[in-house]
């Protein structure tokens, strides 16, 4: 019974007499510190301010204040001395782009207002998806404080010929003298950008290019060229697999080619099938939290699991070591045996050799669903180069280094070694579009403009080629490397014109350029290998699983790297959005930490008591791993952490540059010996200290109405009559009503609003296709102007998202009710949950105002600012309100935001909306709220009257599904859907009738225009 | 500015005599001049449809001036080649000298007839007619000035004169009295002491104490709440533009559409301040204005010498070179002064009304063809825009996107016409986000 489990969102809930208990009650954790100043006598009696004159202060700033209010400013307008033809003051542009930044790749479409990009959406068309990262791209774009701004060398400015020639100059020399020189970049994924390199390397025969991801992919990368012949990573047709099993594999949440789109066709329980999703690994992943079937094992036993389920396919005996997982391996094997072509095996192990077993398992399955003809461009990363490279400019075999948006001082797990190494080159360049560590250790600082800048290029995977255009006029004194390099061949075309004579000749063949710009992207037949192997019987797997098991030394405690689906590897560090963008599953912002099991928490004396504002804090630790410590990592205990391992994440820490709000965390890269993300032999001392985390853990809680969620299972969605009075998965609330039990939407307290006419707006919300990858949670950040508040601010419960997705753990053990009937005491209750909370299943469930039809917050507010809209939004007027807050303390969702503060142009809240740059991402349609108001979600109402008046413009009919919000367009998966459920033929007019559909808390009657799916687990069939 | 209109007001002041005997002596000699109006005006018609666009009479632009081209062609050759220039270049090494003169070709006007072509010749010829200034007004440079009575600033220095002259004597006599020891007279006036008793016996009777004071507190009240209901209320807000601009000429006079210059209007909120490189579509044919033109400009004549000026800073703006007819590329964007200024949480959009409604720009921003100097014409208020909603009905009909609601709307209430505010239109949402 799906909905008799509990649901619970923080460990200390699972605590007797814990004050998240007393918190749930409370909309507002932080009460205004009246006591601090009123109740302390002494600082009172001895401030010089009496109550006479603090009347006198207020009476004189409120007559000065309306004064000025009298006068209005003088507001210049200046229009255009030649307009452009396709731009019209006040009506938005799309531009269809790629972004490449080395880590994430994507196909986009970019929003611009009066020539400045303001929102990144995915490219549908061109099957492009997009995370959290990839939207809030757009604000590194106007990061001043960070963006290089003129060339430089050794800190003072240099015109670009004078750095050409000096930088020409040297080149020749070391060409002349046959001095070795080294281009670093990271992937680049750009066929003309190679070409062009190409040219210059053969040009200049003593050039070599190393190509370095920090967040390296090298193993998987060398196993595939091994077995197939290409520098690649596999690609995955997950829409059709039967069976899919993950070693550690985060495919959902470490995004890099956006597997999340094909996962979730393949898992539509309408069609009556879903693949089945079995999650090995010791971190709790996004993509463990998404799975039907969770196995927790440390690092080691992973490592091993995959060979045992190697011998277990192959019924062969190649060398491994018992896991406490072997009985769930040897069921795995079955499965996978069953699924046959239709089941595929993945892992994110980075040894070579176990990518070379997961590749051959695949082989053995015959799998349809690995896809080696498309496989992926996005990492190109040798870790064995980049580290001959250092020891190269160690010995002084390397003379010169230019780099390119690398930043290896910060990323390299060595790199003392690397800048004391720097020293002897006699030729240091950095291009780069930001400044960082590396830049800064370099002579020339060359400034390369961001992507939504500049020209180019991108192959992701086989067949699929984008272009990237510029989309604003570069901000800065920038320069495309592009052209850089070819200038430094002596070439006098620039790049566009390259780019241009490159696709035309290379890859449109004789298609049109101005229509593959039109569309960004242009596919084309991929050259079918079908699969082929080119060296598979040079590989022997018995040497390989030989060597697997000397590389993996199983210790009592064990390491694993990963990165957060808000940084990834640190090269947006100075975003504000992704900064205070919570983790899907820590839901913790503004730092990294080690995260623990609760039994070795327990152990350790690891704890995060929650303070009564609803703030958490935490201890200290420092991480040892082969004598290299890191120190004063913040501890966070996490449920489903595989026992006897930590995580920590890859990408904070970083400081250089960085605005000081935003060093945050400790840099693990010093850990990341090998370029591996498991570490053995792992210390962890705690230290003295107590952390204070900003988490949202237990903020916002629902007063224990934890039948917000509702989760069946696919046999149950099968079989079961939904509305079954005793086993229905999606029963509708009862209530007592004269005397007898009646269905809670019969009865109510309000008048009915007339929903017959016009547009009716609802949003529904797919809860088993819902990832929680929180690109909608950016794309509303960035839609509606929503303030950043900082992480102290985050940390007291004052955090300004409108949507947030709340992540819900549930344990398959019974309700406190079924304890008692089991005769358990309260204590052996907890005991039991708590068991169960080592691997708990995970629920996202994106939140919004839910826009109720019956609104209790407008019943309340005294001024009538909050009010109902016949379209079905709950509109709140900012200027009517006087923030009396009674609105959101009658809100059973908890959506409703107060502005504390005033965000804007406030120096307390140095973020993007106090500089002019950052100031250029604001959305001119939505106003930026002042102090004291009340916000929330509108349902994107500036989106749907647009659409409207669109419509009305061409004296048309609002076409089918034409309405969108910011989040229904940013999510990838459909789990969104916004639409008119009046006309019939929009896709959420079914889905409001779907038999999944269902409104949150309903019994309330609060009638919501947003409806949940109820979220059905493949579990039955494994 | 000001400096010097006082100062030409002032040598008109001194002038005025003479300049009138002036005017009555050579007024005669203006009309002197044997012209035939009606040819020149037909002359004078089609020059400016057909001729204006490349030519002026005393500059040249595309094509060379044409002021008195008779002198310098034959009246045949001209024929020939405004009939059509490219034929009779080639039968005539003149004219082919002739096309020389500028890069884009002339247009051939094979519709004009030899009597229509000799008006235009005749225009070319005598020109613009000088207009006698009519009887009352005085010609001072440029400057057309009103000459009834004298000027404001006299008036005023003559009352200020006679209300000091007043006081001085007032306290003259008192100073007098005072000397001559005259006593105070012990009875007051009438009026006095009858008040002093009202005083006296509000201040007794409380009932009426009590209602004084709340009279008082009532009319306090009504005072500063109409008072800060004008608090950013700009009803009238006319700054000073850093360009003379007239819509009267340009909207009114010369009927140039609205949405010629404010194109983005139907497709924007915003309706959009041209860009200067819409000014210059006609104002790289004008230069100037006519004789004659004047506009009222910050309490201001601005005479034609004043407005050509205005005119060269368009082209300063876009960069334009009068003389040499060619684009510098020095641009100066126009600072304008944003007039009509909605609070950042009121949305507003001019295609809703503009495409969708059809709402006459007048509507809201009153008698602009009539207006020199642009004003705030409507005082803004939310109040005023929720009366128009309340009141304006939507044509349900002739949009297809109203097409269902309008169904449904008469299938349920029997009705053909319903107001913006039935619609909605008076929800918070719908303006404030």
């Amino acid at each position: 019974m799906a909905s008799n489990k509990k649901y619970w969102k923080s460990v200390e809930e699972l605590k007797d007499g814990s004050v998240v208990e007393t918190l749930s009650k409370n909309e507002f954790v932080e009460n205004i510190p009246t006591d601090d100043f009123l109740g302390d006598k002494d600082t009172l009696e001895t401030s010089s301010t009496s109550r006479r004159d603090f009347l006198k202060y207020v009476g004189f700033t409120t007559a000065a204040a309306s004064l000025a209010a009298c006068e209005g400013p003088v507001v210049k307008s200046i229009p255009y001395v030649v307009k452009p033809d396709d731009i019209i003051a006040g009506v938005a542009d799309w531009y269809a782009t790629s972004m490449a930044d080395g880590y994430d790749f994507a196909n986009v479409l970019v929003k611009t207002r009066e020539g400045r990009p303001i929102q990144i959406m995915p490219n549908k068309e061109a099957n492009g998806t997009t995370s959290a990262r990839v939207q809030a791209a757009v604000l590194s774009l106007y990061d001043e404080k960070l963006r290089l701004k003129e060339p430089t060398k050794n800190g003072k400015a240099i015109s670009w010929a004078d750095a050409d020639k000096e930088i020409g100059a040297e080149l020749l020399k070391l060409k002349e003298a046959g001095k070795p020189v080294v281009f670093l970049t990271g992937t680049l994924a750009s066929p003309s950008t190679k070409k062009i390199i190409e040219q210059f390397t053969t040009a200049n025969s003593n050039i070599t290019h190393v190509t370095y991801d920090a967040v390296s992919e090298a193993a998987a990368t060398d196993a595939f060229e091994a077995v197939y012949g290409k520098r690649a990573l596999p690609n995955y047709k997950l829409e059709d697999a039967k069976t899919i099993v993950s070693f550690g594999a985060d495919f959902l949440g470490d995004f890099h080619g956006g597997f999340e789109k094909a996962y979730v066709n393949g898992r539509k329980p309408e069609t009556g099938s879903m693949s089945h999703h079995i999650q090995v690994e010791s971190n709790m992943s996004l993509t463990g939290a998404n799975a039907d079937k969770r196995i927790v094992a440390k690092p080691s036993d992973v490592v091993f699991a995959l060979v045992n389920l190697y011998n277990a396919i192959t019924n062969q005996n190649v060398a491994s070591q018992a896991t406490p997982i072997d009985k769930e391996i040897q069921e795995i094997a079955t499965e996978l045996k069953k699924s046959g072509s239709k089941g595929v095996v993945m892992t994110g192990i980075n040894d070579v050799n176990a990518q070379l077993i997961s590749l051959a398992i695949n082989k053995a399955l015959n799998s349809e669903i690995l896809d080696a003809n498309n496989a992926l461009n996005v990492r190109q990363g040798s870790y064995k180069q980049v580290q001959k490279l250092v020891s190269d400019i160690k010995s002084g075999a390397v003379a010169g280094l230019i780099t390119y948006n690398v930043d290896p001082v910060y990323t390299l797990d060595n790199s003392a070694v690397f800048v004391e190494a720097l020293n002897k080159l006699s030729l240091k360049v950095a291009l780069s579009t930001e400044n960082s560590a590396t830049v800064n250790a370099m002579d020339y600082a060359l400034p390369t403009p961001h992507f939504l800048e500049s020209w180019g290029d991108t192959h992701f995977s086989e067949g699929k080629f984008g272009l990237i255009q510029p989309t604003i006029k570069p901000l800065f004194d920038t320069r495309q490397i592009q052209d850089s390099l070819l200038k430094w061949s002596g070439s006098t075309t620039s790049y566009y014109d390259y780019l241009k004579n490159y696709w035309s000749t290379e890859i449109l063949n004789g298609a049109s350029w101005n229509k593959a710009l039109h569309n960004g992207y242009f596919h084309k037949e991929a050259t079918a290998t079908n699969n082929k192997s080119v060296a598979s019987t040079d590989i022997s797997i018995v040497e390989v699983a030989k060597n697997l098991k000397l590389n993996t030394t199983p210790s009592a405690m064990e390491l694993n790297l990963y990165t957060t689906t808000g940084l990834g590897d640190g090269k947006q560090a100075n975003n504000p959005w992704l900064q205070e963008f919570p983790d899907p599953i820590t839901r913790a912002s503004w730092d990294n930490y080690v995260t623990i099991s609760i039994a070795d928490a327990k152990e350790m004396g690891f704890s995060n008591p929650v303070k009564d504002n609803g703030a958490i804090n935490g201890d200290y630790a420092n991480v040892t791993v082969n004598g290299v410590t890191v120190s004063n990592v913040p501890v966070l205990v996490q449920p489903g952490q595989a026992k006897g391992s930590i995580g920590l994440s890859l990408g904070y820490g970083r400081k250089f540059g960085l605005k000081e709000e935003m060093q945050v965390g400790v840099n693990a890269y010093p850990l990341y010996k090998g370029g591996n993300n498991i570490q053995y032999n792992v210390s962890l001392e705690k230290v003295a200290g107590t952390h204070k985390f900003a988490c949202t853990q237990v903020q916002k809680t629902i007063a224990g109405r934890h039948d917000i969620l509702k989760v069946a299972s696919l046999k149950e969605y099968k079989t079961v009559d939904p509305k079954d009075h005793h086993h229905g998965w999606n029963k509708p609330a009862y209530v007592s009503y004269d005397h007898s039990e009646v269905e809670a939407n019969t009865i109510d307290l309000w008048d009915e609003h007339n929903r017959e006419m016009g547009h009716h707006f609802n949003l529904s919300i797919d809860l088993t296709s819902c990832t929680g990858c929180g690109a909608c949670v950016v794309a509303c950040h960035a839609e509606n102007n929503v303030p950043v508040v900082g992480k102290n601010e985050v940390r007291v419960g004052r955090d300004m998202h409108w949507l947030r997705i709340d992540r819900y753990y549930s344990s398959t053990v019974e309700t406190r009710e079924d304890a008692k009937e089991l005769g358990l005491s309260r204590g052996e209750t907890y005991e039991a949950l708590e068991t169960e909370a080592e691997n708990p299943e995970v629920t996202f469930q994106p939140m919004m105002c839910q826009h109720c039809n019956h609104a209790p917050c407008e019943t309340v507010c005294p001024v009538a600012a909050t009010s109902h809209g016949r379209q079905g939004q709950n509109q709140m007027a900012y200027n009517r309100c006087v923030g009396t807050r009674y609105c959101a303390n009658n809100c059973p969702y908890r959506v409703r935001r107060f502005n504390w503060f005033n965000y804007a142009n406030n120096n307390e809240f140095d973020f993007n909306m106090n500089n002019e740059y950052g100031k250029m991402v604001l959305n001119p349609d939505v106003v930026v709220r002042s102090r004291g108001v009340m916000e929330k979600c509108s349902m994107c109402i500036q989106m749907t009257q647009a659409t409207i008046l669109k419509a009305k413009k061409e004296g048309r009919k609002v076409n089918t599904d034409e309405f969108e919000t910011a989040c229904s367009s940013a999510c990838t998966t459909g789990s969104l859907v916004f639409g008119d459920v009046n006309n019939k033929e929009d896709k959420v007019a079914a889905l409001a009738e779907d038999k999944r559909a269902y409104n949150v808390l309903d019994y309330l009657q609060t009638k919501p225009n947003v409806i949940y799916q109820v979220k059905v687990r493949n579990t039955n069939e494994a | 500015m000001k400096s010097v209109t006082l100062q030409s007001r002032l040598t008109s002041v001194l002038l005025k005599s003479l300049t009138i005997l002036l005017f009555f002596a050579f007024s005669v000699s203006s009309y002197s001049q044997d012209v035939d109006e009606a040819r020149q005006k037909a002359g004078k018609k089609l020059f400016k449809s057909l001729c204006a666009s490349c030519h002026k009479l005393d500059k040249k632009l595309v094509g060379p001036a044409l002021g008195g081209v008779e002198e310098r062609r034959e009246n045949s050759w001209l024929k020939s080649w405004i009939k059509n220039n490219a034929e009779f270049q080639k039968v005539n090494a003149e004219a082919a000298e002739a096309a020389q003169y500028s890069a884009t070709a002339m247009n051939a006007f094979p519709q004009l007839n030899d009597a229509q072509i000799d008006d235009i010749l005749y225009y070319t010829t005598v020109g613009e007619i000088k207009k006698a200034p009519a009887a009352g007004e005085v010609m001072v440079g440029n400057q057309v000035l009103e000459k009834n009575g004298a000027p404001d600033w006299l008036v005023y220095l003559l009352a200020a004169a006679i209300v000091v002259a007043f006081l001085m004597i007032a306290s003259l006599l008192k100073q007098v009295s005072e000397l001559k020891g005259t006593k105070k007279p012990e009875v007051q006036s009438n009026l006095r002491r009858d008040l002093q008793e009202l005083w006296v016996g509000v201040k007794n009777n409380t009932f009426l104490k009590v209602l004084t004071t709340i009279f008082l507190l009532l009319i306090g009240a009504y005072v500063v709440f109409g008072m800060l209901f004008t608090v950013g209320v700009d009803q009238g807000y006319q700054p000073i533009q850093p360009i003379a601009f007239s819509h009267k000429i340009h909207a009114g006079e010369n009927k140039v559409d609205c949405q010629y210059c404010h194109s983005s209007a139907k497709h924007s909120k915003h309706s959009g301040i041209p860009s200067v490189n819409v000014c210059m579509n006609c104002h790289k044919a004008i230069s100037e204005v006519a004789e004659g033109t004047e506009i009222e400009w910050n309490g201001q004549i601005y005479g034609k010498e004043q407005l050509d000026k205005e005119i060269a800073k368009v082209y300063d703006a876009a960069g334009w070179d009068p003389d040499e007819l060619a684009y510098t590329g020095e641009e100066k964007p126009v600072k304008w002064i944003r007039i009509h200024n909605l609070p950042d949480f009121a949305y507003y959009n001019h295609a809703q009304h503009v495409t969708v409604a059809g709402v006459k720009c007048q509507k809201c921003h009153g008698p602009v063809e009539e207006m020199d100097e642009m004003y705030q014409y409507s005082p803004l208020t939310m109040g005023w825009c929720i009366d128009c909603h309340r009141e304006t009905n939507v044509d349900l009909k002739s949009n297809d996107y109203y097409a269902k609601i309008h169904d449904e709307l008469a299938k349920k209430y029997g009705v053909e016409k319903v107001t913006i505010s039935q619609l909605g239109g008076l929800e918070c949402g719908k303006c404030h986000y």
